[in-house]
């Protein structure tokens, strides 16, 4: 009922764990294969190791979460000593990748395909580039990265968009013309929270990334407008924390449905959970399939 | 259910020291004014505003005010040892799980890590306490528990017995065993309680298991939240800050990277000697 093919990969659901909730490990993510995760994320991983900021990296507001962990990882090297494989977890497995320059995605696509995920996600929405503007906002960086690293590996690629863009449907549409097979859409929106006893922003980065609850009209929007543009797969992202989120963003487009901050609030049982709300709702409502509601609210 | 859920949030309370007490060299305790509920094992999440934010044990919990105990061992710890009365600092917490409190219990404490344990021992009645370190500079609370049952060993024999609370504690196991009579079996230990340096940690699990009394740990991994999203904390596929900070030693046993292995901030994984090491930042 709930099963979906991502760029030809099965899933048995369509929840995915979204990059950097938990996945930095490979017993980790297969953990929350196990809880019931369609298809599960790793952190994103670049050329280098880094250590990320220093606390606080994670606050929670009423409203949603704002992070800004850094990008810490152990870099691609570690993490192929550390994972060995990535075919053997218990659900299909998604390498995010990003790296500082064009040559640093290329490479870095290249040494995570060793390590045989289902697919490879290219997170081109970090802050930390070396070309003085982030490449999210500029189409031509992203289609000289999405060919570069499409070059350098067989494995599926999808393209994480940001929302701190002018017009997503742009950057979207680059993407889908240097050969991406899918959208990962979107990241988290930038943000910031202060601390009045402390006169500080509590961030120890200031500022930081936008996800959860607040977050949720926003990439909705944002999936709405690119399937509405290109014609790969998206897997849509970003505050999904039930089975109603999730059908609204199949019904704006999306194959598969990302699941990060909604971990914090339900546990790593939310992907269990969204599965039965949405199986529900489709019992009710007499749909046989997700291909059957996929993009419908452009009817 | 789901609204409820949705109303948790992860902000600090920014608070103002009350009370500054120096312990020992490098290891000072700082008092704020808090009436959390708090359980014996749980930290929090301590932000010094511009410099950084690390988990600690509540090392003291009365009269509506938490204490919290810290050991140099880097540059948070060092900013820590350098806090005064009227400085704030923000608590982001209670995190984690907490020690079951049972009778007849026996508590391994090491180094600082006789912070983490010095709640639960203020609520159990009368346990035997074995607490270690390298020399008698490194204790901690020399005072605060002086009407209790407690045995100090230092590496050295600067303070108490010369040698390590592993071998206390097996002598105490070995005693405890003896007690025939029903009248001292009511005195005979059931659980061991233990906090303290990860090799210490380990050991002691290993003679509860030859002795067959429980066990349960209070692990101690880099973190970056404290509540279950980062995953830095990762040991094998456990999460320290929600899975822990206690864990029954049973389970640990299963995890190849308990008393072995360790995740740097970076979550490269590196062995224990070398996740201690001091390094610069
Ligand atoms: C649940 C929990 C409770 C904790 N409670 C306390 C507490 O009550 N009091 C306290 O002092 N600390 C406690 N810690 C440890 C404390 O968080 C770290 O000591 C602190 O984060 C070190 O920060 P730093 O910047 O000073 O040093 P870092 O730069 O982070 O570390 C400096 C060096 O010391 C090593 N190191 C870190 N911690 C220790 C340690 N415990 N023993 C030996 N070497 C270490 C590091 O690996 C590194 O090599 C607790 C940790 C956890 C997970
Ligand atoms: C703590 C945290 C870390 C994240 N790290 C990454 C990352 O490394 N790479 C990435 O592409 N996205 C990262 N993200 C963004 C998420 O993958 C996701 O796009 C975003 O949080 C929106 O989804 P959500 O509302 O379900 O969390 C991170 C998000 C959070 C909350």
């Amino acid at each position: 009922m709930l099963g979906v093919k991502l760029c030809g990969i099965k899933l048995e659901n369509p929840t995915v764990l979204a990059s950097g909730i938990l996945g930095v490990t490979k017993e980790g993510v297969d953990r929350i294969g196990k809880a019931g995760a369609g298809a599960v994320t790793l952190k994103s991983l670049c050329h280098e190791e880094r250590q990320g900021y220093k606390n606080p990296a994670i606050i929670v507001w009423e409203k949603g979460m704002l992070n800004a962990i850094g990008l810490s990882g152990q870099g691609i090297s570690n993490a192929i000593k550390d994972f060995r494989r990535l075919d053997d977890v218990s659900v299909p497995v998604i390498g995010s990748i990003f790296g500082y320059r064009t040559e640093d995605f290329a490479h870095v696509a290249s040494e995570m395909s060793k390590l045989k995920p289902a697919m490879i996600e290219v997170d081109i929405s970090c802050p930390h580039v070396d070309y003085g503007k982030p490449i999210c906002s500029d189409k031509e960086l992203t289609m000289e990265i999405t060919r570069a690293v499409k070059k350098n590996t067989k494995i599926p690629v999808s393209i994480k968009l940001s929302p701190n863009v002018a017009d997503i449907r742009e950057i979207a549409h680059a993407a889908e013309r240097a050969g991406a097979d899918a959208i990962t859409a979107i990241n988290a929106a930038s943000g910031m929270a202060i601390d009045i006893d402390a006169r500080k922003p509590i961030l120890s980065n200031k500022i930081g990334g936008v996800s959860g609850p607040a977050l949720k009209p926003i990439a909705l929007r944002c999936v709405y407008q690119i399937y509405d543009t290109v014609k790969i797969p998206i897997i849509g992202t970003g505050g999904v924390s039930n089975g109603k989120d999730a059908l609204e963003m199949v019904m704006a487009g999306a194959t598969a449905v990302g699941v990060g901050t909604a971990v914090y609030y339900r546990g790593i049982e939310v992907f269990g959970e969204i599965c039965k709300e949405m199986q529900e709702w489709m019992k009710t409502n007499n749909v046989k399939n997700l291909d059957e509601i996929r993009g419908c609210a452009h009817k | 259910m789901l609204s409820l859920e949705l109303n948790k949030t992860e902000m600090p309370k920014v608070l103002p020291i009350v009370g500054a007490v120096r312990e020992g060299k490098g290891q000072k305790t700082v008092f704020v004014k808090c009436n959390d509920d708090v359980k014996p094992g749980q930290f929090y999440m301590v932000w010094i505003p511009g410099i950084d934010a690390k988990p600690f044990a509540v090392s003291y919990k009365s009269k509506g005010e938490l204490g919290f105990t810290s050991q140099i061992v880097g540059p948070f710890t060092a900013e820590f040892d350098r806090l005064e009365k009227g400085d704030k600092v923000g608590l982001f917490g209670p995190y984690g799980n907490s020690f079951t409190l049972k009778e007849n219990a026996c508590v391994v404490a090491g180094g600082v890590g006789m912070s983490s344990v010095s709640t639960l021992i203020d609520f159990l009645k009368n346990p035997e306490i074995i607490y270690g370190a390298r020399s008698k500079e490194h204790l901690i609370y020399t005072k605060r528990f002086k009407n209790k049952r407690i045995t100090y060993c230092t590496d050295d024999g600067s303070f108490g017995r010369k040698g390590f609370t592993t071998e206390a504690l097996e002598e105490a196991l070995k005693n405890s065993n003896n007690k025939k009579s029903s009248k001292k079996d009511k005195n005979k230990i059931k659980i061991v309680y233990t906090c303290g340096p990860e090799v210490m940690m380990k050991k002691v699990a290993e003679i509860c298991e030859k002795y067959k009394v429980g066990c349960e740990v209070s692990m101690e991994r880099h973190m970056s939240c404290g509540f279950g999203i980062c995953g830095k904390c990762a040991l094998n596929g456990k999460f320290v800050c929600v899975d822990g900070p206690v864990f029954n030693a049973k389970e640990l046993k299963k995890l190849s990277d308990f008393g072995k292995e360790a995740r740097l901030k970076s979550c490269r994984k590196v062995p224990l000697s070398e996740y201690h090491a001091p390094k610069a930042h």
